[in-house]
């Protein structure tokens, strides 16, 4: 097959589509009035940020004064778990949960709480990477300040039962906030009908330009101050809005969730032809479970191959994906999702995530499919690891039970 | 973090990739939870490196120290060999980012392993030739 370009990185970034960057180019050239202006070009640019908002907050099922602009997931995260510092730390309550698979800019935000003084429960998730509201249920203690949980996990793609959970820290009257940026677009969401509190989104997983995202707080919650300036976000986020981006945004979360459900269908189908035909590949397993997980993920370990040698390879027959997650790159350690799984290190190590959208094509997937077996083989031709494997010199027994058993027998 | 053309060169078309089946010397270093090992393979004639062969599980760096690493020994005195530093490997492929730095550290180390391997089966105690080959910094 004719080398091709595959972009297969939809979780790390998106390209911004078409209706999304003609919908923000009149901002910069033309509407270019800084919305705190009163003159008429100010007041269009407001107007339309604010319409923004309106639209933003209708597709989400809240009020539109709910919606706090940001530069994206990460802050928006940050801001939402800070918020409990000073509102709940005054009454006392310092404690928080959240799971041991978050994105980063929960799992440090939390860290950094903790040095504050917090106490930080991290719920153990399961082995194809779920957490129940069971176990929120049960973590949740009298001075329970705030739940974090994710709606959906960036690198296994698993979909946690987030209504289920809100439900839990309602009932127990805990604010709970969820880091949707995996699900928009992927999973229905109501915040209003799923009793969620706070909810992180970010624009360019969605086909939005990067810098941009939102989060949604209840009315009600206390929302302290992020940045100190001028009159912006109800006077919490002070500075000139990123107006051309925040167009663009809710251009892109209303496309996103316009067909949910067709946009499923299309996407797991081409999501379950790439794992089935890359299963086969022995000494290999899909992490996190095939039911609850997103349309376009796919993360799967092969032993004996070390994740960042079988990227490069795959961007050598242009193929772009991710091992382990993208933030993670320039740590050594492999994912800390997939080690929350249990996995041990060694199977971790040969992680690749591809994560494809609704303008992957199937020949995209068949390309797929026949490249990565021959980069699999090219790799573990050169790997001792895989020679010891195949060899059955070494115990292997702790790492060979989490993948397909081996095929070649070699010494008979 | 950037891989230099070099760097991508040797991890794209590696040298010296195999084994040695009647190597002189077999050196292994590195952990596979640690995601590197290197396992490094000498032929030695006249006191000479003649051949040299390798097998990686590793990153991009580690297969590209590898590479470079054999190409460096290949022709050389074990002396000489013995003067191959990390810092060398690393010279010799246009720089590593700072957290890659460890593989080149391995590809020196596995090197060492296999001429102290050549070594004991010559029935000369390596250790005061070769030195201590300690483990990785990187990885404890």
């Amino acid at each position: 097959m004719e080398k091709r370009f595959v972009y297969a990185d939809n979780a790390a970034t998106t390209q911004v589509s078409k209706p999304v960057l003609e919908a923000m180019l009149p901002y910069m050239t033309e509407h270019y009035g800084n919305p705190s202006s009163i003159y008429s070009m100010g007041r269009k640019a407001k107007r339309d940020i604010e319409n923004a908002r309106l639209k933003i907050a209708e597709t989400l099922g809240c009020g539109a004064s709910e919606i706090y602009f940001t530069s994206g997931g990460s802050e928006a995260d940050n801001w939402a778990i800070r918020s409990c510092v000073l509102s709940m730390a005054e009454k006392g309550k310092k404690h928080i949960i959240t799971t041991a698979f978050e994105h980063h800019a929960v799992l440090h935000t939390c860290e950094y709480l903790a040095k504050q003084g917090f106490e930080i429960t991290y719920l153990p998730v399961s082995e194809n990477g779920l957490i129940t509201a069971g176990q929120v249920k049960d973590a949740i203690r009298s001075d329970t300040a705030l739940v974090t949980v994710m709606y959906a996990n960036n690198e296994i793609g698993t979909i946690l039962p987030i209504p289920e959970i809100a439900g839990v820290c309602n009932e127990k009257k805990v604010i709970f906030h969820t880091d949707a940026v995996q699900a928009v677009g992927n999973v229905g969401i109501n915040v209003k009908e799923q009793g969620i509190d706070m909810l992180s989104l970010s624009g360019h997983k969605i086909h939005a330009p990067k810098g941009v995202g939102a989060l949604y707080v209840r009315r009600g919650i206390s929302l302290p101050n992020l940045i100190f300036g001028g009159a912006q976000e109800r006077n919490r986020r002070a500075g000139t809005e990123n107006v051309p981006a925040i167009i663009g945004l809710a251009e892109a979360v209303s496309s996103a969730c316009a067909d949910i459900p067709g946009k499923v269908r299309k996407v797991t189908a081409m999501r379950d032809r790439l794992i089935d035909g890359i299963l086969p590949v022995e000494c290999s397993r899909l992490n996190g479970g095939r039911d609850n997980r997103l349309p376009g993920n796919v993360n799967i370990s092969f032993l004996g191959v070390e994740g960042e040698s079988l990227l490069l390879l795959l961007d050598m027959n242009g193929i772009c994906v991710s091992s382990g997650s993208a933030c993670t790159s320039g740590s050594l350690d492999p994912s800390h999702v997939l080690l929350a799984l249990g996995m041990p290190h060694e199977v971790a190590h040969g992680s690749l995530r591809l994560s494809i959208s609704d303008e992957t094509t199937d020949e995209d997937v068949d390309y797929i499919i026949e490249v990565i077996p021959k980069v699999i083989s090219r790799i573990r031709e050169m790997s001792p690891l895989w020679e010891d494997i195949i060899n059955g010199e070494k115990d292997m027994d702790s790492l060979l039970k989490w993948v397909s058993p081996v095929r070649k027998m070699v010494n008979q | 973090m950037l891989y230099s053309e070099k760097v991508m060169d040797h991890f794209a078309n590696p040298r010296n990739v195999g084994e040695i089946s009647d190597a002189d010397g077999i050196g292994e270093v590195g952990n596979a939870k640690c995601g590197d090992i290197m396992k490094m393979y000498i032929k030695v004639e006249n006191g000479i490196i003649s051949d040299c062969k390798f097998k990686t599980f590793g990153c991009g760096a580690a297969i590209a120290t590898s590479s470079a690493a054999t190409d460096m020994i290949i022709g050389k005195t074990i002396d000489e060999a013995l003067k191959l530093t990390n810092k060398k490997v690393v010279e010799a492929l246009d720089g590593l980012p700072p957290q890659k730095l460890h593989c080149s550290v391995l590809a020196e180390q596995a090197m060492k392993s296999a001429i102290a391997d050549y070594y004991k089966r010559q029935g000369v105690d390596p250790l005061p030739l070769v030195g201590e080959i300690g483990e990785c910094a990187a990885c404890h």
